[in-house]
């Protein structure tokens, strides 16, 4: 593949209201592979910009049905398959003793599966990426919100996406090199 | 207040976060106490002290570890002594965190956004002290990884019948879990620190933490859900945990221990203990940082009455309690009603219900809830009376049962008192560390409370 000289362009604005507008017109003007980054969550960004498939709930259901049925199958086979012991009499498959680590273990299994699971739909760990080489990209954890028109975009080009961007009174607009 | 996000500053209340705070200077604020503000001599001089306690307990489980539990106060019929009132004492404390992190959140209380990262901590840090206790009363600590269902040589599993194993899995569960949700809620923050730090060193730290955490509107929207399921996990899981921990006394036959109560009653005097402790600490870290804007009277406030209504809920345990005892008919149980009241132990009986339910009473009192002395103070007292109804439970219950040719009398000895002191020194110790090296209020979370962060539907 091609290396691209540039990552994408980057524009920077004062407050929530003026990010979300932004980037419902720059999204309303055509261009798909765009972002937005917040010092905190914004309820309605993420739809603003084009993304509606968020898959970690369905990691977090499947990982609570795994655990719970391992929790259950694994206590069924100890205790009545693979070494079944006489306790105060009770039947070795004693199912109501068993519902408390089933629970505990769907609990533990939806909880490391919503953890992980967001982690690896965000592609996080990535201690490295283009956006920080703007060094006014630092603000963005502080007070300082930003859009960015990736270079992959088929609208993209450097001297159209300038002036449409610029077009949304931006405080600041920067080139990200990759 | 149905409106989650929104400062509401109603003429009665005080405010959850103070007026006149921007982004930018709540990001300061916080962050300063961990990157630029001089570590103070008090600092030193707590953490100190705090790390000479967390000595005493290594020494004390060394000698432990050397000579076997017969160091401690532990004999037949009071086989369970101080290390089990420990352990649940301690855990009970951990609940408080859970339930402002998770079961606020999803209640949509926007107060607790300042006080969960360290109540967060705290139940991290009150667990891992709870979790010494059944490790060294095992007797050899060093085969405690027997506890869990492995493959091994000796071809057994675990007995899953038994309410301590469920014991095993509830704890190390919510142990798990709590501290992923701490760790998760501190990515965004880290990042801050990332981009605020100045010396290479905290750069290079907190930059590994926070895994390139850059605000992506795609990022904050699964973090959000991933929350969210989290805290709507962790709320049924903080229920389960002290309800497990009673069934370890419930399911067992002795007198004062087998009862039906104990499940809600257990839950409710571990919220109570908890807000306790939120408040134990909350009230010199906001005196001592200058976080008075963060961490408000209407703060104080809730957490007061939160106590008031868990202590009442105790009470009535109490009251259901004692009334069985007489209502039963069972000779045994009206047995421990009155060795409670009248027995060796009876003073200690009187001493927790006056801390647990005569003290504070004094709640009630707008004064008292808006007076931090005060409320530190009636804290105080709550602790040591949650410390106390475990004592009954585990030792009263125990010393006298059926066959009085097996009563007997639980003598502590030096070392549970050091194994006890030597937890809370390693619990302030813990809690130092944190609130030097980590933003001990969520900053992400305040900026969601500030006007600004306000952003209108779309026309």
């Amino acid at each position: 593949m091609k290396r691209q000289p540039m990552y994408g362009m980057m524009a920077e604005f004062d407050t929530a209201q003026h990010l979300v507008d932004a980037a419902r017109k720059t999204h309303q003007a055509g261009y798909q592979k765009i972002d937005a980054y917040s010092p905190f969550p914004i309820e309605g960004l993420a739809e603003e910009i084009g993304f509606h498939r968020n898959a970690v709930p369905l990691v977090v259901l499947i990982g609570g049905i795994v655990g719970g049925l391992s929790g259950y199958l694994m206590q069924w086979w100890m205790s009545a398959v693979d070494y079944p012991l006489n306790i105060g009499g009770k039947p070795p498959h004693s199912w109501p003793a068993f519902i408390v680590i089933t629970f505990e273990m769907t609990i533990l299994f939806a909880g490391l599966s919503a953890v992980l699971g967001m982690l690896a739909l965000n592609g996080l760990p990535m201690p490295y990426h283009p956006v920080f080489n703007v060094p006014r990209f630092a603000l963005a954890s502080k007070d300082r919100f930003f859009l960015i028109v990736f270079s992959s975009d088929p609208k993209y080009d450097p001297v159209g996406t300038h002036s449409f961007l610029e077009g949304l009174a931006p405080r600041s607009i920067s080139e990200v090199p990759s | 207040m149905n409106e989650p996000y929104k400062t509401t500053v109603e003429a009665e209340r005080a405010p959850v976060i103070e007026p006149g705070h921007t982004f930018g200077t709540v990001t300061e604020k916080i962050s300063a106490i961990v990157l630029t503000r001089p570590t103070s001599n008090g600092w030193f001089l707590g953490f100190g002290i705090a790390f000479l306690m967390t000595m005493m307990l290594l020494y004390a489980i060394g000698y432990l570890f050397l000579k076997g539990v017969g160091i401690w106060g532990v004999t037949i019929p009071i086989g369970w002594g101080f290390a089990i009132v420990n352990f649940v004492w301690w855990i009970g404390i951990g609940h408080a965190g859970t339930l402002i992190s998770a079961i606020l959140l999803l209640l949509r209380q926007s107060w607790r956004n300042s006080i969960n990262r360290f109540a967060e901590a705290m139940t991290l840090f009150a667990v891992a002290c709870a979790g010494l206790f059944p490790l060294l009363h095992v007797g050899r600590p060093w085969l405690a990884y027997w506890l869990f269902p492995y493959p091994n040589t000796m071809r057994v599993w675990p007995q899953f019948r038994s309410p301590l194993m469920w014991d095993v899995f509830a704890v190390s569960t919510y142990a798990t879990i709590s501290a992923v949700f701490w760790f998760i809620g501190l990515i965004p923050d880290l990042g801050t620190l990332r981009d605020r730090a100045t010396h290479p060193a905290a750069r290079l730290i907190y930059g590994t933490l926070a895994m390139g955490w850059r605000g992506s509107a795609r990022h904050w929207h699964r973090y959000e859900t991933a929350y969210l399921l989290l805290a709507g996990l962790a709320t049924p899981l903080v229920l389960s945990v002290h309800t497990v921990v009673s069934f370890d006394f419930a399911i067992g036959i002795v007198p004062g221990w087998h009862t039906t109560i104990f499940p809600p009653y257990f839950v409710a005097g571990a919220i109570y203990s908890g807000f306790a402790m939120v408040l134990m600490l909350a009230i010199p870290i906001r005196k001592i940082y200058g976080l008075e804007d963060f961490i408000t009277e209407r703060h104080l406030q809730n957490s007061a009455k939160v106590m008031l209504a868990t202590g009442l809920i105790v009470a009535y345990g109490y009251g259901i309690e004692a009334f069985m005892g007489w209502y039963s008919g069972d000779r045994y149980d009206a047995f421990t009603l009155w060795n409670r009241l009248h027995g060796p132990y009876a003073f200690f009986y009187y001493l927790l219900l006056t801390c647990n339910i005569g003290i504070p009473q004094v709640l009630w009192l707008r004064k008292v809830r808006t007076s931090p002395v005060g409320l530190f103070f009636v804290s105080l007292v709550v602790l040591v009376g949650m410390w106390l109804e475990r004592f009954i439970i585990v030792v009263v219950s125990l010393h006298r049962d059926f066959l009085t040719s097996s009563w007997g009398m639980y003598y502590p000895t030096r070392w549970d008192y050091m194994t006890f002191a030597g937890t809370i020194g390693m619990f302030l110790a813990l809690m130092f560390l944190f609130l030097r090296l980590l933003p001990a209020i969520s900053i992400y979370e305040m900026r969601t409370l500030l006007p600004e962060a306000e952003v209108k539907e779309q026309p």
